[in-house]
């Protein structure tokens, strides 16, 4: 505003003079606009690819969703008639959605907290000195490169309630054989065995990581005061692990709500068991979705599951934040370079 | 976990393949295939309809100018995620199979479905047809199989029970009402400790496939938990047909591997089944059919082919349709996949009368089935939420018999089930 209101003036009261000089300032000024929009404009330009594709496939659906939630919606026709909130309320008065929910959060802690305990443990020991580093390193992620599905078909057959892998196995030992496909305790065990499968070694390389990067100092320091190797651990490892251990935390959570490959494969119908034994929130939209062509109440489970995610994710931002606090101590990384010292 | 992602990436990159392949066979005009320009058609089925490449090789020699693509999916399932994604919206391949669980979810489309020619009807048995034809009179739907039921029993297995062998006296032995199938099956049990049917869920589908109102009326009334019909039904597999049976339902891992095994005694068969027995235990020895089935005929399956009305080359692909459904053409799908012809010609014809199945003892299987299919008395009103109610009460047997619940609370949880639709 202010450089519009100055300019005109100046050619007003010199014409003759002002003519020469006059060019070139328009000429330099239009230059200089031109780089402050550089300036300004291009960071936006740059970055803007990201953003104009996340509106296109992420906002624009997400959107999209939020309409045909309140519409009995024909996806044949592309057309639906406005309902309002009813199918939400349908949702959450289905029994099957709260067994979906328990399900999903019991094959959840049935995964995660098995799989970080022994992630920890395989990550301690390949921490340590040992010959062949790269070759077992490279053996723990080979489970992770399988295709889920193969995996899932795989495990699913092991899991057999009568000719399975498993089974012939514990009768053959005099014990009794496990209900997998019917008890919803031992399919919950089954199909968090193969997200276990899938998911440690994924996690140990990046426990790893985190640990190869606490300074060697420490422990050197420990073992002059006299601390053992399990001492070491509990009192530097796992404190030093802290900001990692929550991101993992944090991936396996949101990943485990949307579990769907495991519990879809593991039997011939796909439909999370008669009794609903292994049905997962992901499983039962699926149904609702592409089994029963009812787009719109599975677009208000996709809502409600969206919620679930923001409100979990919050809850994990505030243990993170009171968690955390004292992160900023953490050791300039020069670690690395001392590990031969240590060793 | 990430997984989903995969399988998200593998379903786009199926529906793209299909688009792509979908998209190329836009070269042709609106005209018929005779017409001289060069026309690429595709077929989609799923499973085994018995086009091979051969049968559709004779097609192409017909026609010249016509290219005959065909693509198959894996399963029936499959097949309908695709045809109700892309229906109406084009993508779809020119003729499309439609399994009949999922036919009258496509009849509430009939309008986005090309009408057959006059030329066609009367081919057809009569409900073969009648369940193809919409409101209006239009007829979309070329039907091609059926599978009308007969009894597979392993001979070798009734012998060492103490029951006769022989198809003959084997079929005398069933002839009766459920009731007494289930009589024979208790009978088994008690000589061999064993149980003799397959899996509970193919009786009450058995049944089921019997009564002509199951679960909603042609005006749009829900009678399934009123149906006493139903609740009879259910009550004979829940008492009955689960202690006699291995299994609750079919098609599982280690239902297969019983199969495999030689573990059954006797399953319910409609013709599409004999292919899937010799498939999967083609080591057993013992199986054959018997001529007879519970309480008259029933008929279990089959399938029609449809052609999108969107499509680029529609007359073209009426003809082709016709061509598949015709009663030669069924009579070589037959016997190439052992697809039991729906088509009146076929059906009357000496070809049929004088098949047999070396597999199954040389038995004349497609004099059985003929005299299988016209023992269906009942043709049953099935219409798009059929598929719904019915896997929801094979459920309810599943939960009985796997203990997870008790006979009459599993029975109210399906019908609060039903309520909630």
């Amino acid at each position: 505003m202010t450089t519009t209101q100055t300019r005109p003036p100046a050619p007003a009261t010199e014409p003759a003079a002002a003519e020469p000089a006059a060019r070139p300032v328009r000429v330099l000024g239009f230059r200089q606009n031109l780089s402050r929009w550089d300036l300004k404009l291009s960071p936006y330009l740059y970055i803007s690819p990201f953003f104009v594709m996340f509106a296109i496939v992420g906002l624009f659906p997400i959107g999209y969703t939020a309409v045909i939630s309140l519409m009995d919606w024909d996806l044949v026709r592309n057309s639906g008639e406005f309902i309002g909130f009813d199918q939400y309320v349908w949702i959450l008065q289905n029994p099957q959605f709260w067994t979906a929910l328990r399900n999903t959060f019991s094959i959840f802690v049935l995964s995660s907290v098995p799989q970080l305990i022994v992630a920890i443990f395989i990550a301690a020991m390949l921490d340590r000195n040992i010959r062949a580093k790269t070759f077992w390193r490279m053996s723990v992620l080979v489970p992770f490169v399988m295709a889920p599905v193969a995996v899932a078909l795989i495990f699913s057959n092991m899991f057999g309630d009568v000719h399975g892998l498993v089974n012939g196995v514990l009768t053959d030992l005099g014990l009794p054989a496990v209900p997998w496909h019917k008890d919803p305790f031992w399919s919950h065990v089954a199909i968090a065995t193969m997200v276990n499968f899938r998911w440690t070694g994924y996690n140990t390389l990046i426990l790893l990581a985190a640990m190869q990067a606490i300074p060697r100092d420490y422990y050197e320091a420990a073992t002059v005061d006299g601390a053992g190797a399990f001492r070491q651990f509990v009192h530097i490892t796992l404190p030093s692990l802290k900001a990692t251990l929550i991101f993992v935390i944090i991936t396996s959570t949101i990943g485990g709500l949307q579990i769907f490959d495991e519990p879809r494969m593991f039997d011939n119908t796909g439909e999370g068991g008669p009794a609903q034994q292994w049905l997962t929130i992901t499983l039962f939209l699926y149904n609702i979705g592409w089994g029963e062509w009812n787009f719109g109440r599975a677009a208000a489970l996709a809502w409600i599951l969206f919620l679930i995610i923001i409100l979990i994710g919050l809850i994990n931002l505030a243990v993170t934040r009171t968690l955390v606090r004292d992160e900023g101590t953490r050791a300039p990384k020069a670690g690395k370079k001392q590990k031969g010292v240590r060793a | 976990m990430l997984s989903r992602r995969t399988k998200a990436i593998a379903a786009l990159a199926g529906a793209a393949s299909f688009a792509l392949i979908a998209t190329g066979c836009a070269a042709g005009d609106d005209s018929a295939s005779d017409d001289g320009g060069p026309i690429e058609l595709t077929v989609a089925t799923f499973n085994n309809f018995g086009y091979t490449d051969e049968l559709l090789q004779e097609y192409m020699d017909e026609h010249p100018n016509v290219t005959v693509v065909h693509n198959v999916a894996a399963e029936s399932g499959d097949a309908r995620a695709n045809y109700f994604q892309k229906l109406g919206k084009g993508g779809l391949a020119d003729v499309e199979a439609v399994e009949i669980d999922w036919f009258a979810e496509a009849m509430q489309y009939s309008d986005l479905l090309a009408e057959a020619p006059d030329s066609v009807k009367g081919r057809w048995l009569d409900w073969k047809e009648a369940a193809a034809t919409d409101a209006d009179g239009r007829l979309i739907g070329f039907g091609t199989d059926i599978g009308p039921q007969g009894i597979c029993y392993r001979a070798d297995l009734f012998e060492s029970a103490g029951l006769p062998s022989d198809r003959e006296s084997v079929a005398d032995l069933f002839d009766g009402d459920w009731e007494h199938f289930l009589d024979v099956a208790d009978q088994y049990r008690e000589a061999t400790g064993k149980p003799m049917i397959d899996s509970a869920n193919s009786v009450l589908q058995g049944i089921v496939n019997q009564i002509e109102y199951t679960y909603t009326e042609p005006d749009g009334t829900v009678i399934a938990t009123e149906n006493p019909e139903i609740a009879d039904a259910y009550q004979l597999v829940t008492e009955r047909a689960i202690p006699n049976s291995a299994y609750s339902g079919q098609w599982s891992d280690d239902w297969f591997a019983s199969m495999a095994n030689g573990e059954f005694a006797t399953m319910l068969c409609p013709g599409w089944m004999l292919g899937v027995i010799s498939g999967s235990a083609a080591d057993v020895e013992g199986w054959d059919i018997a001529d007879v089935f519970p309480n008259g005929g029933g008929n279990w399956g089959g399938s029609y082919l449809t052609v999108p009305a969107d499509g680029e080359n529609v007359e073209a692909a009426l003809e082709l349709a016709d061509w598949l459904t015709s009663p030669e053409t069924q009579m070589k799908a037959f016997a190439n996949a052992g697809t039991f012809p729906s088509q009146l010609e076929a059906l009357e014809g000496d070809e049929l009368a004088s098949a047999t199945n070396e597999y199954f003892n040389d038995a004349p299987s497609g004099e059985i089935l003929s005299n299988r299919a016209a023992a269906v008395s009942v043709a049953p009103y099935k219409d798009a939420d059929y598929f719904k109610y019915h896997d929801a009460l094979q459920n309810a047997v599943n939960r009985v018999f796997d203990g997870s619940e008790d006979e009459q609370s599993s029975w109210d949880t399906w019908v609060a089930e039903v309520e909630a639709f």
